[in-house]
Formats: structure tokens, sequence, C-alpha cells
């Protein structure tokens, strides 16, 4: 295996909505910020590879023109994901692998504000059974809190701490759109958004990207000091079928975990869950013991731009071993809705 | 530019967006398709003799094509529900309702669709539904309208 380090990680300020500028303009300051924070241009990269989502863009291929935000003359050698970005960096680290590049530079964004979020995310459902019913992502999710309430998996005061901590953690996230929180009791007192879920329980809608720049063995230490290593990363995919399994547990997350190599010794877990209850489906899933500090970030329930969380939760991990603040530590993305794909990677410094 | 960052001065334009393209539906969603038409509902068993309803292609553990179809219910009970207060435009009900996971009778899994309901008090996991067709069947799972609760 090639060693593969994440060097540079670069986000937007999320917010809500850009209005004032299109995707292009919102993401192109940020890859550049991501290729001059180790002293290089594009001419440096092998391969590009981006995440991100026509539905969202409102436009077929809308990718190609965000190619304009890398400056792809001369021609680069780029591809592209219709997911999170995290997948996009998956891609990137097989082509490394493969050996067809020793560099890379990785992207996710998009701009949730001009639609209706829980509308658009529908069309990514079965479309015979469960599109024609244009079922809204948070009802969809009340469905999987609504088994973990029943189940006893978890209460409703649970899920309020989870959704607490992580915009408090988000206290100390400068780019993160939700920071801070009302009182637990205070929470728990408002009405359902979406019974069993309050408004709390549920992620922001969105509008940012963010970049990552890979690098393979010393080429990683010639641009920083210390580069936070993959160590192991995989992906896994539980059935769309979502009457035909548990959705209090995600196998996929659990299996992709194993292979990736998480064990005891983590400092930091970055979880991709845009609901409070999916944290607790995600953590359980990964064998986390108490003392791994969970989203210091904040998490997507502080943030979350579409098809670049699962990117910004390997760079969150990655940015605090290039700074020497933990040594190890594990991200996790997802994808589609109920926790229905997800990636784990484990990073580590020297 | 100055102004640039008020959005009150932007231009503004509708969009809409569609993917338009038509599906063969094959074997056995179309089967189940078709029984919607005739008020039969169609399941499908699976290498372990469960029945799943609505019925998939392929056995969820083994990966190898299924062919057994089987009838089932037309009323079951709700496995899970999240209430919708405020409907979106193409869902099936458009007043406030229940999104559900409705496992119907002689079936071992659920399907996804709406209980028409004056309340979320009204619901619970658990409680008997039962199918309230729609006067026109055109083979989409919108021809089941919607479920209704079952008195009992």
């Amino acid at each position: 295996m090639t060693e593969v380090a994440i060097v540079s990680f670069a986000q937007t300020d999320h917010q809500r909505a850009r209005p004032e500028v299109n995707e292009v303009e919102m993401v192109q300051p940020v890859i550049h910020q991501a290729l001059e924070d180790v002293g290089a241009t594009i001419s440096d990269i092998d391969f590009t590879c981006s995440g991100s989502s026509d539905y969202l863009a409102g436009q077929a291929f809308s990718f190609v023109m965000t190619l304009d935000a890398v400056g792809a003359w001369p021609p680069i050698a780029e591809s592209h994901v219709e997911m999170d970005g995290a997948w996009a960096l998956y891609e990137a680290w097989l082509k490394i692998q493969a050996g067809h590049a020793d560099t890379a530079l990785v992207y996710g964004y998009s701009k949730a504000s001009p639609g209706d979020l829980p509308r658009v995310l529908s069309r990514g459902l079965d479309p015979y059974y469960q599109g024609p019913l244009w079922p809204d992502s948070v009802a969809v999710a009340g469905l999987q809190a609504r088994q973990m309430l029943d189940s006893a998996m978890i209460t409703e005061a649970e899920m309020t701490e989870i959704a607490f901590r992580n915009r408090e953690s988000a206290e100390n996230n400068p780019h993160a759109q939700l920071r801070g929180s009302a009182p637990v009791e205070e929470l728990l007192a408002q009405d359902y958004l979406c019974n069993p879920l309050r408004k709390h329980d549920c992620a922001p809608i969105t509008d940012g990207g963010c970049a990552i720049v890979l690098a393979a063995g010393d080429k990683a230490r010639d641009w920083v000091d210390r580069p936070a290593w993959l160590r192991g990363i995989d992906h896994r995919i539980d059935s769309h079928n979502f009457g035909g399994r548990d959705l209090t547990v995600a196998p996929s997350i659990a299996i992709a975990a194993e292979s990736a190599g998480v064990s005891p010794g983590l400092d930091v877990a970055e979880v991709h869950a845009p609901f409070s209850h999916q944290e607790k489906i995600v953590t359980t899933g990964l064998g986390l013991s108490d003392s791994v500090e969970v989203n210091p970030s904040g998490g997507a329930l502080a943030a979350n731009p579409m098809m670049a969380a699962g990117l910004v939760r390997l760079g969150e991990v990655a940015k605090r071993i290039m700074s020497e603040e933990i040594d190890r530590g594990v991200a996790h993305a997802t994808g589609g809705q109920l926790l229905q794909q997800n990636l784990v990677a484990v990073l580590e410094g020297e | 530019m100055a102004g640039a960052n008020n959005s009150q001065d932007l231009l503004r334009a509708p969009l809409t967006i569609e993917f338009g393209f038509s599906r063969t539906t094959g074997p056995v969603i179309g089967a189940f398709l078709t029984g919607l038409v005739e008020q039969r509902v169609l399941g499908i068993k699976d290498s372990t003799g469960r029945i799943v309803c609505p019925p998939v292609e392929y056995d969820s553990v083994t990966g190898e094509p299924i062919t057994e179809m089987v009838e089932v219910g037309t009323e079951g009970i709700i496995t899970s529900w999240s209430w919708v207060n405020t409907p979106r435009e193409g869902q099936p009900v458009q007043d406030p309702h229940a999104l559900a996971l409705i496992r119907l009778d002689g079936a071992d899994t659920a399907m996804m669709h709406v209980v028409a309901a004056d309340s979320d008090e009204e619901v619970a996991t658990g409680a008997r539904v039962r199918i309230r067709w729609s006067a026109e069947r055109t083979g989409q799972i919108t021809d089941i309208e919607c479920f209704e609760l079952v008195e009992e």
C-alpha cells in the first residue's frame, strides 16, 4: 500500500444562504486556500476529484462549471462523484494506490438554499415505491428515530443532549453555521417539527464547501511537517429498502470500521450524522468507547453543506493531527438517507 | 461591487428542473404495480421464507434473483411513523398526515406510505390500518391513495 496523507484542508464559513455568489464563486476561494496552504498550484496536482449534485445545482453536469474554480488549463486529469466529497477522496486515494498519481485535490460543495432541500432529497429514494410519494427527508428520518425510541435505544432527552453538545462544541468552530445552543430543558419544551423530531434534532440547511489536498509518501512530508496519514479507509452500503431492514442499526458502518482499522486508542471521532439520533447509530457502529471525543467541530448538526459535510469530517480530524492537537482519529461520512451509505477513515500522525 | 451582498438587489428567476424519462418495471415490480390496479397487493418469498412487500427482485442475503410472488392482505400494522405537519407538493395527502412504515398482513417487511389521520395523537406504532384505494388506478404506488386507521 502506498502511504497517503491529508496535507491541507480548507472550508467555507458555512451559512444558511449565499445568494450573492454562485457555486463556482463560493468554492473557488476554498480550493485555492487549500493549495496555497502547502505552497502548491494546480500544476502540482496529478488528479482532481469533486463531489456535488446536479439536483441541488439545478443543472446537468454542473460540476463541469466548477472546474473554472480550479483552473483547468492546461488540461488536468479530473473526475467527479455524484456523492459527498468523502467519496471523491476515496476515488483519489484509489488513483494514488493505482500508481497514477502522487498528489490529488479533492473538494465537495453545494448550495442547498435555492430549493426546498427536504423535497429535493426525496429524488434520491427508490423511484418506484418511495419517490412518487415525495416523502420529505425530515419525515423519513423520523421513521428511524421512532424505531429507536420504540425499542428504548434512545430517549428524546438523549437526542436533545446530542444536539446540545454538538452546537456547544461548535462555539469553538469559526466555520460553523449554528454556534451555541439553548439549554436542553428549553429545547425539550419546544413543539415537534415532525413528531418525533424537533427542530434542534435536525441539521441546518447550509450553503458551503470544502477542499482537501492529498499527497503520497515523501511528497506529503515535503509539504507539511506532520501529515495526517490515512491508515485505513473503506465504504459500505445498507439496503435502500427501508421497510425491509432494522433502521436502528447500520451494519455497513461496523463493516467499514473493521476494514478501515478502527481500534482502541482514538482521540477524536468526527461523525456525519445529520439527525441527532443518527449520531448514536454511528458511534455504536464504530464501537467507540466513552473516552473518544465526538464531533469537537460540532458535526453536521452545526453545519451541513450537502456533498461536503462528510469530507469536512475527514478534514476536521486531519487538521487536529497536523496541528499536533491529537495523534489519531476516525472520520465518518454518510450518503443517502437513513445512514444508507457509510465511509470510515482512520487518520494518524507519524 | 457595492451592494453585491445585499440579497434584495439580486435578480431572481424561477427554474424548473426535470429529468424526464420512463422505465420498464420488469417482472417483479411490474407485477406488483399491475396488481394494485386490481386492488391486489403482491409480495415475494425470499431465500429465508420471508415475504417481502413491496417485492424486490433480488434476495437481500444471497443476491440471487427471486420469483415466487405471494398475495398479501390489504390491512396491516404501523411499524414506524412520523408526523408531517406541512405537506409538500406531490404528497398523497395534502392535509397533515403520518408518513409510515406499514407491514401488511401476511408480509414480513414494511411498505413506506402515508396514513390519513386528524392528529398525531391518533397514530401509534402497532396501530391497525387499511388501504384506501385511489378511484383511478394506473399501476403506480399512488394507486394506494393512503392508509386509514381501522377502529378496533
